[in-house]
Parts: structure tokens; sequence; C-alpha cells
């Protein structure tokens, strides 16, 4: 008996050797450990034993099956890995094929890049403070300094607003967000008429300059300025501000210079260059060869401005800038043509 | 302005200094270099990874091999007619030079020259400008045979040295030149390109550039320059010229001062070779040595000057003393200026006239008559001061810029008449053998004050932040010239005499303090923060909020467009038809004439031009513009959408989606209200100005008020874009309206109950909306329907004509786990109620 659970065993576990799939494998487990196999036949016909054989006979079988089935298990997971590896090898995609497109939104250019200048001044404690694009020629220039003909008004010339009995104070676009700083000014002032509170703003907004629209040239732009006023605030304050600004802005080793400038509603007055951040410095086409790339105007608020916003300039000083989140954008992505901004092609803003 | 550096040598010494150097001090004092043009000076060499400053062309001399030389004979070329060959020493050697130069081939076979020719000579392997290429091409001499004759130098023109264009002849320089010293050391050259800022045109002028120079660097200022005057003794009688003219200022307004000189006996010939080299490079051309020397002492000095002809004023004026009047021109009145053009004049232009008639337009341009010409021997010199805003108006009347309109229309001070007209003279003088006839006719009826302005340390702590001593201050502002007086704790400061920009009071304390920040040096002045007191924060509720909309909008995905604000009525007409608008009254074109009334419109131009695209989902959020009679106009805030196109992308292996249509606008419009939190929503039929499909567009009230309207444009508008077949849907929203509603914050708690869902479908009248069906479904339903969804609507022959089926797939929700027979109550009683109100059926 003993011999034969061992033939059993032996013929068993020679046929489970050459097995490969699913269905030669069921077969097995029906012809080798089910219920009228061989080995279950022992079983069955155990009643029939001795009593001194039951033990031994009944050990061996028991050692028969779980060798077995064991080996039916292991054979199985075998098998199973081995379809799996082949259907995987099957399955192989062309990786290379485009992925699929997702329709999705986004914020303007310009808009995007305005984010970004507004929120570095909303963490230096400058707030948003928007104003009307319409403007009068008296808030527009006069407040800011500019006397009627004036040389710098050459500088911004303007689209006017078709209106009777203005002569001396016509209606125009806004050529800066400057205006701006004299409304804010007196909205402070009311507020507190004897001491007025310091004004630390930023000043976004499209402005407008009668122009030919060509790649450099545009009737409508952003700009985005900054005004503070305060007792106490100097020009080496504005230097520190602006440095930090430029930091935020091209990067913390971006290096800056401050040239001496001319705007009728700062002065001193200053341009500031920051490091071509396109050639460090070495001179590119973008810098034209300079090293340097203008981004900034900026200077302490002159007293006539001051004094038209409602602050004494005995008392009070402040500095103003002024940038172009669109130049800004030109000089970072190399865009050469500035009508890509209002020509509003997918193909462009898709970009960004 | 261009600016040679030679001539500035002739007021500081800048030995020492590099050309670069000089560029970057007066690049940072404000005096913007925009470009250096080499003529002949060394120019800086940058290895890799060096650093450029400025932009720079041009071409540096090679000491050696290009020289001083004389030619001292002009010989026949045996094999052509147009050439000929020079004899010519070098300082070294003599050498046979061939040329085709026509300045000097009248001299051909003429002998050994009396007087040798000056000029400048490229040996062998010198590079220069290839003078008969177009444009600047570099070439290097080479030996050579032409017709016979070798060839392996030459005699150079101005283009082929990079001084000018011209190539016409070869450049003759001035006697004294010494032969054999390089070209280079003798008049080697770089030019500054500088821009002038509308406050710096006093630095209009060589002195004045050396001034900046001289405070930026410590160093002196020389005023005063030798020019050698003719010194031989006079045979011509020397009356003083007051004795002479006379001048009258009708208004001193318009014109302050008016000074007058007189030269006599002058042989108008060229310049002499330097002086034509110099007003070249600063962009001026040689005329004459009368003529020139008006404009060389303009650009050495900032003080325009006329010359007349002496002699066609005398005659003018017969038999009486010449007199010059100045006053404004009558209206219409005519002149015929230097240009040969006949103006036609205004009241606000100035004339200078004589007892006849009108000689010249003030301070813009001479008149042709009494101007200087061939046969001058005598000459009348005008220096003169004008109001800056007269001549602007009138050079830019006339179209007229000249050097001369350019300074006086920025304000020239009246000191500078005087000085000029001396330093005029004396180069006529120097330049054509006359004789200066004794005194000024100076007729000076409006003198400026003197600015008179105290400064304090205190003053320069409290604006520039830095801590400078009186004694400090008063370096820095007497370096620009300003007269300096230090008196117990303050600085008595008066402005010079050529400055016009400097205030009084608080205004001049600022003008003031800006030159001492020059003049110390903007890259001196440390970096601080801030001290003062930070504002209150309050934010700006309005932008943030807008910022919030654009957020979700993008969130939702649609893509932000940005458009201009200027448009036509007949742009927009083709969507909104509009009364008044606000009005251009200077349009750079028709199509951009007024200011837009609709963003809509704005939009679907930017949805039209990008048609090809497969998919457009844009907005814009913007100011429109209602026009006030004569005063600013309304700037309303709007947010405009255009959808059109395929409703998803479309991909190698994904058919094109189905186009957006109403339900897709509507769809967004309920998340971006549900992102603004806004819950009383209702959708109703509209009758909106915009051209919608009737059937297909919608208002949004909320809380009952109509913000917004939405739908397909109409078929008819539709067909005046160019769109692809898609239907183009279209919003628009009134951001006033919709920003200043109540939102309702707070959230529906999540059960910690399982849900149980379950669908119903309901046949019904046509007429019924799909509204009232889910009111009332919500309605029967109570609290424990927290969900109601319609996923399917459905038409056909077994439902019957003017039926229509629509399918809900409802939750139910409670604070305990429903069962199937606590669902099938609330269905019950929500059909029963669908069938008595609204005469549903269920559909099985
Ligand atoms: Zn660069």
């Amino acid at each position: 008996m003993l011999d034969k659970l061992n033939e059993i065993e032996k013929a068993a576990l020679e046929d489970l050797s050459s097995i490969t799939e699913q269905t030669a494998l069921d077969a097995w487990r029906v012809s080798n450990v089910g219920r009228s196999s061989p080995l279950m036949q022992i079983f069955a016909g155990f009643g029939k034993l001795s009593k001194e054989e039951k033990p031994i006979v009944g050990a061996a079988a028991n050692r028969v099956k779980v060798a077995l089935e064991s080996a039916l298990e292991e054979k199985t997971q075998a098998v199973k890995y081995a379809a799996l590896a082949k259907s995987l090898s099957e399955e192989k995609l062309d990786i290379t094929l485009p992925g699929r497109e997702v329709n999705i939104g986004r914020l303007h250019p310009a808009n995007q890049q305005l984010r970004r200048v507004l929120a570095i001044l909303a963490e230096m404690g400058f707030q948003v403070y928007t104003s009307r694009e319409v403007e009068t020629d008296e808030m527009n220039f006069q407040m800011l300094n500019f006397a009627p003909h004036h040389p710098a008004r050459e500088m911004q010339d303007s689209f006017y607003v078709e209106s009777e009995g203005r002569e001396d104070n016509p209606i125009l676009m806004r050529t800066h967000t400057s205006p701006g700083q004299i409304r804010a000014m007196r909205e402070a002032v009311a507020t507190n008429p004897q001491n007025p509170p310091p004004i630390r703003i930023a000043l976004p907004g499209m402005c407008y300059r009668y122009e030919q629209i060509t790649a450099r040239s545009e009737i409508q732009f952003n700009q985005v300025e900054g005004l503070a006023v305060g007792e106490g605030i100097t020009f080496a304050d504005l230097k520190g501000t602006l440095t930090d600004f430029a930091r935020r802005m091209f990067g913390k080793d971006a290096r800056v210079r401050f040239r001496a400038s001319y705007f009728p509603f700062t002065e001193p007055s200053a341009e500031v260059d920051v490091e071509c951040f396109v050639c460090g410095g070495k001179g590119c086409q973008v810098c034209k060869n300079s090293g340097w790339l203008e981004i900034l105007g900026c200077g302490m608020v002159h007293p006539n401005v001051l004094q038209n916003g409602g602050y004494d300039p005995k008392r009070y000083t402040g500095f103003a800038f002024g940038m172009g989140p669109e130049r800004q954008l030109m000089l970072r992505n190399k865009i050469n043509d500035i009508r890509y901004f209002w020509g509003n092609d997918l193909r462009f803003l898709e970009q960004f | 302005m261009k600016l040679p550096i030679s001539w500035l040598k002739d007021f500081i010494d800048l030995d020492g200094i590099t050309v670069e150097d000089i560029a970057r001090k007066l690049t940072l004092a404000g005096l913007e270099v925009d470009e250096i043009l080499y003529a002949g000076l060394p120019m800086p060499t940058y290895g890799a990874g060096e650093k450029h400053e400025f932009k720079t062309n041009g071409i540096a001399w090679d000491k050696e091999k290009i020289v001083v030389a004389e030619i001292r004979e002009v010989k026949e070329h045996p094999n052509a007619d147009k050439l000929t060959l020079l004899d010519l020493y070098d300082g070294q050697q003599e050498q046979v030079v061939l040329t085709g130069a026509p300045n000097i081939f009248h001299l051909k076979g003429t002998g050994k020259l009396p007087k040798p020719i000056k000029v400048a000579y490229a040996k062998e392997g010198a590079t220069i400008y290839d003078g008969h290429a177009d444009g600047l091409v570099l070439t290097t001499l080479k030996r050579a045979k032409i017709r016979g004759v070798d060839s392996y130098s030459m005699v150079c023109s101005e283009k082929e040295l990079g001084i000018t264009g011209e190539h016409e002849g070869i450049i003759l320089l001035d006697d004294d030149a010494p032969v054999g010293m390089s070209l280079a050391d003798h008049i080697g050259d770089a030019v500054l390109d500088i821009s002038i800022l509308p406050n710096m045109a006093r630095n209009a002028n060589v002195i004045g550039i050396a001034r900046e120079l001289a405070a930026l660097t410590g160093r002196e200022l020389r005023k005063q320059v030798n020019t050698e005057t003719g010194k031989q003794p006079s045979t011509l009688n020397l009356q003083p010229v007051t004795d002479l003219v006379e001048i009258e200022i009708t208004n001193s307004e318009l014109n302050p001062r008016f000074v007058a000189g007189l030269i006599r006996g002058v042989e108008i010939k060229p310049s002499p070779y330097q002086i034509q080299r110099r007003l070249k490079l600063a962009g001026i051309r040689a005329i004459n040595n009368i003529v020139d020397a008006t404009n060389y002492a303009m650009i050495e000095l900032g003080e325009p000057l006329h010359a007349f002809d002496y002699d066609v004023l005398k005659e003018r004026a017969g038999e009486k003393k010449i007199k010059l009047i100045t006053r404004p021109a009558q209206e219409g009145e005519e002149l015929v200026t230097l240009d040969g053009e006949k103006r036609k004049l205004t009241s606000m232009n100035v004339l200078v006239c004589d007892e006849k008639s009108s000689l010249s337009l003030a301070g813009v341009m001479g008149g042709t008559e009494s101007e200087v010409t061939q046969n001058t021997r005598n000459v009348l010199l005008e220096g003169a001061a004008w109001n800056f805003i007269n001549i602007r108006r009138t050079a830019k009347q006339h179209n007229l810029p000249s050097e001369a309109s350019f300074r006086f229309s920025r304000g020239v001070h009246p000191a500078l008449a005087e000085t000029g007209v001396k330093r005029g003279l004396q180069y006529m003088a120097a330049w054509a053998n006359g004789s200066i006839a004794p005194g000024l006719v100076d007729v000076y009826p409006l003198k400026p004050k003197d600015s008179v302005v105290e400064v304090t340390p205190k003053d320069v702590k409290r604006l520039l932040g830095i801590e400078l001593t009186l004694e400090q201050i008063a370096e820095l502002l007497s370096r620009l010239e300003f007269k300096c007086e230090i008196t117990d704790h303050h600085l008595q400061v008066t402005a010079p005499a050529h400055r016009m920009d400097i205030d009084e009071g608080v205004v001049g304390l600022a003008d003031v303090l800006e030159e001492v920040a020059r003049s110390y040096g903007f890259d001196k002045i440390p970096t601080t923060t801030i001290s003062d007191a930070l504002p209150p924060q309050a934010g700006n509720p309005i932008h943030e909020w807008e910022e919030h909309l654009r957020d979700l909008l993008v969130a939702i995905g649609m893509q932000e467009v940005v458009t201009y604000r200027m448009t036509s009525p007949e742009r927009e007409g083709r969507v909104i038809a509009h009364g008044e608008y606000v009005r251009i009254a200077n349009p750079i074109a028709p199509e951009r004439s007024v200011l837009r009334q609709s963003l809509l419109a704005a939009v679907l131009e930017v949805a039209e031009k990008n048609a090809r695209a497969e998919s457009i989902v844009m907005f814009e959020v913007g100011s429109i513009f209602e026009p006030v009679k004569n005063d600013l106009p309304n700037e309303p805030r709007k947010l405009a959408i255009v959808m059109t196109g395929a409703r998803s992308a479309s991909a190698w292996d994904v058919k094109a989606a189905p186009a957006f249509d109403f339900y897709d606008m509507k769809g967004r419009i309920e998340l971006l209200l549900a992102g603004l939190r806004y819950t009383d929503i209702v959708y109703a039929e509209t009758e909106s100005t915009y051209s919608l499909h009737p059937g297909k567009s919608a208002e949004v009230k909320i809380n009952g008020q109509v913000v917004g309207v939405f739908g397909e444009l109409h078929p008819l508008a539709k067909e005046k874009y160019e769109f692809g077949d898609a239907p183009v849907i279209v919003a628009e929203f009134d951001l006033e309206k919709l920003r200043t509603l109540n939102p309702s914050y707070g959230i529906i708690p999540v059960s910690e109950f399982p849900p149980m869902y379950e669908d119903i479908a309901i046949i019904l009248d046509e007429s019924v909306a799909a509204s009232a069906v889910e009111a009332l479904i919500r309605q029967t339903g109570g609290k424990t329907v927290t969900d109601v969804r319609l996923f399917d609507v459905y038409r056909d022959e077994k439902i019957g004509a003017g039926k229509k089926s629509l399918a809900y797939s409802l939750t139910y929700q409670a604070a305990k786990t429903l069962t199937d027979a606590d669902a099938a109550a609330i269905r019950n009683k929500i059909v029963k109620r669908l069938e008595n109100t609204i005469g549903a059926k269920l559909r099985s």
C-alpha cells in the first residue's frame, strides 16, 4: 500500500511538472486530488484496513495529499504569472503617440505678469488702488506737474475725447496710471485732513498713448505704479524698496543700478536698470549690448504733486515708481512684437 | 546729441579716463549714452565673458599703418585717364600712391606742388572701410596691380576712415598736420550719442557736458578756448556796432534779450578741417567758415546764433541806421525761409524784421534775402533769447525741427546770448580773417531773477537719506557752478547763469537736492527700508473680487483675453445697436474712433479671429464706456464670454466631439455662480438688446435682479461674422450688479448614513418647463431628497406628439439608514403629486 502511495505521488508530480496552462492544471487536479482520484480512493478504502495498517497508511496518504496540494498551489501561481507575463508582453503601447489634449483655462499673459508684480508689491505693503481710464487733462497732466506746453508732454502724446467747452481741461485717455496718485492722496486726506495717513499703494491699469500700432509701439499698455507717502520717506528708501523688488522679480542675485532721469512728477528722478537676465550682463540683442535692461522709472514725489494731493511737502515726502508688465514679459520671453498682446491669437495665449 | 570726445577735451582734462568710463559716468548722471561711435581712437576689446556696457560701433585706426602724409606731386597714370599717381611722403619714405580722388584731380600734371597737401595715408595691411561698398564693410589693404601699376596703400576718404559716409574725395587735412604722425593721435576721435532729457536741455552742448563731467570727476572746467584770432592790422574803419545798428523789442515776454555783433572783411571759404570734422561728427553739415562758426559756437555753448549779411541789411536801410525789430507776425504774413519754403505765419510766430520787412523766423530759421552767401564780406551776428513755448509751437507748426529750435524750445538762458555772440565772432575772426567791430548791441528788457534757495543738512537727510555737512553740500553744488554761501546753519545757494530749471521755495529746494544727489552719485546713496509707519491694510475688495472671478473662470476652463478699448460703431453694430458713444477726437484710424460700449462685441471679434481653432472658450473682464455729455464717461465693469466649436479636444483615436450649445454655457454659468456662492438663481426668457436666438437665450436673475444674459448668437448676427458651422454661444454680465449681491456661505453636511438612489421617468406635456418639474420633486420630497438630476430627455412617436419624457435620478438621504419602504413612500408621493399637478404619467 505504501508503495502504491509512492507511485501515485511520483506519477502525479511527474505529470504536473510538464503542465503549462490552466485547463491542463484543472484536469490534473481532478485526476490527482479529485474525489475519484487514486489517492482519494485510498482514503475511501481506509475502513477496510487493519488496525495496525491504519496509522501507517493514514500518515503516508496524508503526506502525499499535502505534497500534491502544495505542488498544485505552486504550479497554479507559476501558470498564472506565466499567463500574465505573456499578456503584458502583448499589451505594449506606442508610447510615442501624442497624449490627449485637455482644454484648460488660462489668464491672459499680461494679467499673469500683473499678478506677479502685484503679489510682490502686496507683500511689501503696497495695496492695489484702481482708478478710471478716461481722465481730465488736469488730473493726467496739470496736477502731476506737467505745465501746458511743457516739453515733457511730448513724451506722452494723448488720445483726446470729444467734448465741448473744455478747452482748458480737455478729456483724454490717461497716458499713465499717475492720476490715480492724486485721487488716492486726496481720498486719504479726506479721511483726516489735519494728519493725513501714510500711503502705500500699487496702481495697475491700462494706459493709452497716441502711437501707430507697430511691432514696437502700441496704443494701449498696462502700467503698474507704486506710491509711498509719509513722514520720513527718503531716496535711500526708494533705492532699498526697488532693489528688493528687483530681487523678488528677477532673482536674488539680480544687480540693479539707478540712473538719473527726468519725470515731471518726481524729483530727483531715476531709471532703474537690472543686469540683463538674458546674457547675464555680457551684452546681447535683448539688452542692445549694454548688459542692462531698463525696467523701472522712479523718483521722489515732486513737491507740487504732494501739494496737489493735499500733502504738505514741508512735512511729507514720498516716492513713486512705474513699470510695464508687457515690457517685462517681452524681455523675459524674447517677444519681439508687442502686437501679440492685444492680438489675442490663441496660439500665442496658450504658450503662457 | 552727438559729442566728439576731442571737442570735450578742449574744456576738461580727461587723461587717464577711458571713453567707456566717461560714458558710464554721464549715463548714471542722467545723460544717457545710447551709443559710442569710434572714429579713430582705440576701441575697447572684450574677452569671452567680459561685459559690454554700451552699444559700440566704428573703427579704430592702426597707429603704425594709418598716418599723416603729404602729397608732393600729382602725376598722370600711364594707362588710365581717370586715375592719378601721387608722389607722397609718409614721414619715413617716399611712396607712389594710386588714386581716383576728384578733389585733387585738377592738380594732375601741374608738377611739384608749391605747398604739399596733407592727407590721411593708409599703408599696406591697414584695415579701413571699403569706400565703394554699400554700408560699412571692413577691408584690409593688400598689394595689387591696377592697370599695370603696383598699388599697396591709399589716401583715404572720410567714409574709409569712418568719419562720415562721404566718399566723393579724399580728406584734405589742415596745413599744420604733422607729417608722419599717427592719424589716430592727430584726429582720432570717439563720438558719444547722448539722449538729452527735457530737464537737461542746458547740457545739450559741449561745455554743458564738460561741466557735468567736471562735477562727476572733480576735475577743473576750462571755459575759455584758444581761438587764435586773425591778428593782422585792419585797414577797415572799425566803427562800434552800436553806431551802426539799433534794436527794438516789442514784446519782452517773447524776446527777453537781443544781442548783435559785427565782423567786417570776412573771406568766405571752407573752415579748417579739424572744425569741419568735429561738426560732421556732431551731425552738422559743414557749409563755410561763417555758417560753421555759428554752428560750432552753438554746439559748444548751447546758444543758437544767426548770421545776417550786413551789407544786405545796410542796403535795405538806405541812408538810415539799421534797425532790427522783433515782433509777433501778423496772421497770414509770409516769409521765405532759408530752405526756400514760403511760410504762412500766425500771430504765434515771432519775426526779426528791419524797418522794411521781415528777415527771419525768430529762433527757428532765417530768411533767404539776408542769408550769408559766397559774396558776403560783413556779417551781423545775432544771439537772442526767446520764449520757449513760442518757439516750440512755431517749430511744430511749420514742421521745422532744427538744432536751433531744439535748444530754444527747451529754454536757453538769456545770459548765453552775449557769450554766444562773442564766441561766434571770435571763431569768424579766426577762420575768416575778419575784424570784429568794437562793442555789442545788447537790448535786455527782461532779465530773469536769480534763483536763491536755502539748504540745510537736515533737508538733505530728509529727502535723500544721506548725512552731509554744509561744506560737503556746498562742494557738490559748486562743481555745477552754483554759488554757495554758508551762514550759520544753512547754505544759501544761487543758481548759475546758464540754468532756468531751478525754482525757489519748496520746489527750488527739490531742484537743488536733485543736483546734490546727482553730483554725489546715485550709486553712492545707500539702500534702506522704509522706517515710516505702514498704512492701515484695508485691501481692495473690488479688485480682489474680480481676481477671484477670473480664477473661477479659468478653473472652469476659459481662456482670458484682453482687447482694445477703441473700436467703431460699425464693428460693434454686428451684434448690438448703440446710441451715443464716447468719441476719440484724434483717432489713429476710423476703426478705432470710439470707446467700446460692448465688451461682448470685443470678445466676439477675438473669437472670430481665432475661428479656425477647434474649440474656443474665452472671456474678458473689463470696462466699457458710457458717455456723459462734456464730462468724464461712466466706466462700468463687464464680463463677456464667447464659446464655439468642439466641446472637448479631439485626439488621434477620438473623433470630433459635439459642438458647444446653450447648455454648455449654462453649465459653466451655474458653476461660476455656485463659485460666487449665489443660490437664488432664476433663468428666464430674455429681451436682451443683443442679437440672440429667441428660443436659445436666457437672462440670469439672482435674488430677482437681472445680472446677465446668455444664449446662442442670432443666425442673422452670426452671418455677419466669419465663424464656422458650430453655433456661437455668448454671455455678458454686469459686474457691478453681480458683485454687490449677498453670497450665502455655509455647507451641506456630508451624512454618515448611506444614501439611496432611484430613477424615475415621467411623460408629460412639452409645454411644461423642466425647472417646474424639478421644483415639484424637491418640494414634495422635502429634505430627504438631497439631489435631483435630470439625466435624459426623450421624445418619440410612442410617447405621442407634444409629449416628452424626462428621466430623473433622485438621491435620498436622511439621518438614518433608509429602507426600501421609506424610499417607496417618498417616491409614490412624488409621482402622485406630478400626476395631479402637471398631468405627468410614470413611464414604465
Ligand atoms: Zn543682454
